[in-house]
């Protein structure tokens, strides 16, 4: 659009202008896109060509669409916290954020203090508007955090050691002395789920609608909370564990072992989907991040490992020293690690996956963290420690815009109820868990085993000789370095090496020799002993 | 040191008064959305039975003829109005919203072959076996008053009498000419008795004639020669003609291309044509089991009906080989005349059974007018629906269909016969010089030749 005058044009936007415009929304729209467009050459079919191209045009567009109205029209921004001079972001402290910010978010941050009812362990709905704690000593109770009201309390006289919200505030699980039970928002007991025995950890699977634990011996089971049906029970064989997580990108369950080995689970297979070796101790906290790329592996002996879970390599991407008995990372990315009595923040700021300090916070001495835990769209962090449980503010943590059909803070009981409906009718099945979700949907190759001939395995054989023959052995001291032996054992890698191909000759001519055999066997046979010979059946 | 932190004010996103509609706050980041694929996967297959489960695409039955119905027209000029032929001479306009008739126009001594409306809706022009052809002036005061009682009989305004039986008649879209289809293809005129132009490609009848829409003086016909015919009114003369395997029975332009026509065929299958290239068909659509007796396009040009021999109507995406509905009934005999309502949601069919019968063309349709709501759920059905119908699960759904039982025992066999063919095609190939076997496809089978 322009103005045209004698002659020239007037943009609007003037040319410089424009392209800073485009190159930020490239970024935006790259992220809408969800992955690279299709590669449309190789295909022959010039209908379905031309279908998909109209598809990716449109896929264009909207992630264009999208990418404006996130630059526009999103009504909050995310918090931060920008230093000045010499200062330095993990030297400010909670009381100095607390004069800096308005009344209602300083709100957020307080201490209760409870110290006869044990170890607190928290839970929030996913709104982020109401939140579960359950005590070891059996307190439970249900907090609404925007009225800070306390909606009940309940005292089950027996150990508590896990609390879980179910798909809304409404349900909430705790796993205590020798069954986990479901309770209803005003306490009262709905469900005692005696499969799956003494409980050390609940995880609740949002969009299965899965509510999946792990007892005191290692077995992991799944429990469908529409139906009531077990859709899996499985023994790990990995031992006593109490370090579970859900993986909420894809939906799989990470376990960590004393073994310092993690194995990740899927309802429908009695194997692990995948078993790593981490950590050389035993891992003791875990976190995933929530855009499925990241795992934080925390073991005893004093190491916080990050790996990425696209690749998977044998190195992490980064270690950090330290302890953490729990982490959690939170919508925006920063990771939190508890240990003792201090909580740190961690942040990736570069955007090159490399996680430096942010923040720190330390509680009175004695205080032992039990569990950090992010409130979702909220710049704020809950921590459960042994004397009761604190909130801290976080800024730069939460995400600033909510969508009113994923997770909605401000929900009315109408809204919340639709939102069951809805979501009852989208309840996925247990068949969807996999590593790489965005598997669903498309072509399986058909994979066809190709029978190598004669030459390829010779020079196979060939190759693998010559790389042996090239390798010089280590020259022994004191003593041992005789000739003979050297050669005696140079013999011995070249007889090695050759022996797998000849193991797979002798396989082929043994099945070769065997279907002569069988064909043979009714030609030699004298006429009285037809009646013996194994019949084929006729082609 | 500058700190902000996440703080919202209930005002913004609460509502003030109890009559206040609920804000909606959007955000399109993918990352706060988990196992988005799968969630889609498990809507479409719930569109998916939801669309089974409100399909229900038999709207009413029109009763009234005494013999089989031989053909039907639309006037473009009215929507709930249509027009029926049937063999022994009667034509009616029934009222498509009443299901009533609203007129009779008495007259044939023999069958009704052929039924056309003028373009500006003002006159009918039938013509049938007796060799006549007559022009009825359509009652307009009948079709806006709703008295579905009223047995008004319309005298016929013209008739015109002529050599031969008349087989079809089809109105040219800008002027007051029409062509009829008999032992040649002649060129009337509403004011003549006889008429102005006659032509003759070969001795044979010809069975159907259709005019272009958008090109007025360009007519295709076909014959019983197996032919179809391009003429050009203004030449004078006719243009092209090929000939296939088989007759066809019935051709329609599409009206949104009108290059490109359909025929109707006897060999169950409709051929799409280019009338500019005449050497092979652009597509064939085979699902028919028994001859295709009629065709019509929907006024979209997305799609066409088809009614067959075979007792059935099936619906045609017009690019696609095989059919996207098909809609049968115990009480419908042969189908001798489909018609596609002009707002592209009716189908009509008239059969051998006296009855002309109106069907949904979207079997799960919500008729009626929709909210804005509604109408956004429907259309993301449909769209996640089609995005992963190719999936297993979900085709077994979308694909189903209950067919009466001679047509899939019939169905099946014809697939039988084609998969022999092809593979015994493949051996010979395969036992044979490489390129020595050629085969022609489909789309030139058909084609004997082109003149």
């Amino acid at each position: 659009m322009g103005v045209k005058q004698d002659g020239g044009t007037i943009d609007i936007v003037p040319a410089m202008e424009q392209e800073k415009i485009s190159d930020e929304l490239d970024k935006r729209v790259k992220k809408f896109l969800r992955g690279a467009e299709a590669n449309l050459e190789g295909l022959k079919d010039k209908k379905l060509k031309g279908q998909l191209a109209v598809r990716e045009e449109l896929y264009g567009k909207s992630a264009h669409a999208a990418a404006k109205a996130e630059k526009w029209l999103l009504p909050s921004e995310g918090g931060y916290l920008e230093t000045e001079g010499i200062e330095k972001t993990w030297m400010i402290k909670q009381e100095s954020i607390a004069r800096e910010v308005d009344i209602l978010s300083s709100r957020s941050q307080y201490d209760i203090v409870l110290p006869d009812l044990g170890p607190y362990t928290l839970d929030f709905t996913s709104s982020g508007r109401y939140m579960a704690v359950g005590g070891r000593k059996g307190h439970l109770a249900i907090l609404d955090m925007k009225n800070m009201s306390l909606i009940r309390e309940i005292q089950v006289r027996e150990t508590v050691r896990d609390v879980a919200f179910l798909h809304n505030e409404l349900f909430f699980a705790a796993a205590q002395k020798k069954y986990p039970y479901i309770y209803n928002r005003d306490g009262t007991e709905l469900h005692c789920l005696k499969e799956h025995g003494a409980v050390l950890r609940l995880q609740f699977l949002k969009n299965h609608f899965l509510l999946a634990s792990v007892n005191k011996f290692g077995h992991l089971r799944y429990q469908d909370v529409t139906m009531g049906r077990m859709i899996g029970s499985y023994r790990t064989g990995l031992g006593r564990t109490d370090v579970m997580q859900v993986n909420p990108y894809n939906g799989v369950v990470a376990l960590g072992h004393s073994g310092g080995k993690v194995s990740m689970w899927k309802p429908t297979s009695s194997a692990p989907l995948l078993q790593r070796l981490c950590h050389k101790g035993p891992i003791s906290a875990m976190a995933f991040h929530p855009n499925g790329h990241l795992m934080a592996t925390a073991g005893k002996e004093k190491k916080i490992m990050l790996w990425d879970l696209r690749k998977l390599q044998d190195e992490p991407i980064q270690t950090l020293p330290g302890h953490a008995s729990t982490l959690d990372f939170s919508q925006k990315g920063l990771l939190a690690r508890g240990c003792n009595s201090y909580v740190q923040i961690l942040g990736d700021f570069s955007g090159s996956q490399n996680y430096e300090n942010y923040m720190g916070h330390g509680m009175i001495k004695g205080y032992q963290i039990g569990k950090v835990l992010f409130r979702p769209y909220e710049d704020v962090l809950g921590i459960g420690h042994s004397m009761g449980w604190s909130s801290i503010l976080i800024p730069g943590s939460g995400e600033p815009n909510f969508d009113t059909w994923v997770a909605n803070p401000f929900e009315t009981s109408k809204q919340r109820r639709e939102k069951e409906v809805h979501s009852l009718l989208d309840k996925l099945p247990p068949e969807t868990i996999m590593l790489n979700p965005t598997e669903l949907g498309t072509v399986k190759t058909q994979r066809r085993k190709e029978k190598r001939t004669k030459e390829e395995k010779e020079a196979e054989m060939e190759a693998a000789l010559e790389a042996v023959k090239g390798i010089e052995p280590k020259k022994k001291t004191k003593g041992r370095n005789k000739p003979s032996k050297r050669a005696k054992k140079k013999q011995e890698m070249i007889v090695s090496a050759k022996r797998p191909f000849l193991e797979q000759q002798k396989k082929e001519e043994e099945q070769a020799t065997r279907k002569k055999q069988k064909v043979s066997e009714q030609v030699e046979q004298p006429t009285a002993l037809q009646r013996f010979v194994r019949k084929k059946a006729a082609t | 040191m500058k700190v902000k932190v996440i703080s919202r004010s209930a005002d913004e996103f609460t509502k003030e008064r109890s009559q206040d509609l609920q804000r909606v706050f959007r955000n399109f980041d993918p990352s706060i959305r988990t196992q988005e694929k799968a969630v889609e996967y498990v809507r479409a297959q719930n569109a998916a039975k939801l669309d089974k489960i409100f399909a229900r695409p038999f709207v009413g039955a029109m009763e009234g003829h005494i013999d089989s119905i031989s053909c039907m027209a639309k006037n473009p000029n009215h929507l709930i109005g249509i027009f029926s032929g049937s063999m022994d001479g009667e034509i009616r306009l029934w009222d498509l919203a009443s299901r009533r008739t609203v007129g009779r126009f008495p007259g044939h001594k023999g069958a009704v072959q052929g039924l056309t409306v003028s373009t500006d809706g003002r006159v009918l022009v039938s013509c049938g076996t007796d060799s006549t052809v007559r022009l009825w002036s359509v009652p307009v005061s009948n079709l806006l008053k709703e008295d579905a009682s009223s047995d008004k009989s319309a005298q016929p305004r013209e008739t015109y009498v002529w050599k031969n039986a008349f087989r079809s008649v089809d109105h040219q879209w800008n002027s007051d000419r029409f062509a009829t289809g008999g032992a040649g293809v002649d060129i009337w005129n509403h004011n003549r008795s006889a008429p102005e132009q006659s032509y003759q490609w070969g001795t044979d009848t010809v069975v159907s004639v259709r005019f272009n829409p958008g090109e007025p003086h360009i007519l295709a016909t076909s014959a019983s020669d197996r032919s179809i015919a391009l003429y050009d009114l203004r030449m004078g003369k006719p243009t092209s003609k090929f000939i296939m395997r088989t007759r066809t029975n019935s051709i329609c332009w599409n009206p949104m291309e009108p290059i490109n026509f359909t025929a109707a065929n006897e060999d169950s299958n409709c051929y799409s044509f280019d009338c500019r290239k005449f050497g092979e068909a652009t597509c064939v659509h085979m699902d028919h089991v028994s001859a295709v007796m009629d065709i019509d396009y929907s006024p979209t040009g997305r799609e066409f009906v088809t009614g067959s021999y075979d007792r059935t109507i099936m619906i045609f995406p017009y690019n696609a080989g095989h059919k996207r509905e098909i809609y049968h009934t115990k009480r419908m005999q042969r189908v001798f005349c489909v018609k596609y309502s002009c707002d592209g949601s009716y189908v009509i069919s008239g059969s051998d059974d006296t009855n002309l019968r109106l069907w949904k063309s979207k079997a799960s349709e919500q008729l009626g007018v929709l909210l804005p709501r509604e109408q956004k759920k429907h259309e993301y059905h449909e769209a996640v629906k089609n995005r992963y119908k190719h999936l297993p699960e979900i085709k077994r759904i979308v694909r189903h269909r209950h067919l009466p039982k001679p047509i899939y025992k019939a169905g099946k066999q014809i697939r039988e016969q084609n998969e022999s063919q092809r593979k015994k095609q493949e051996k010979r190939k395969a036992h044979s010089a490489p390129g020595s076997i050629v085969e022609e496809p489909l789309r030139k089978r058909k084609i004997i030749k082109v003149e």
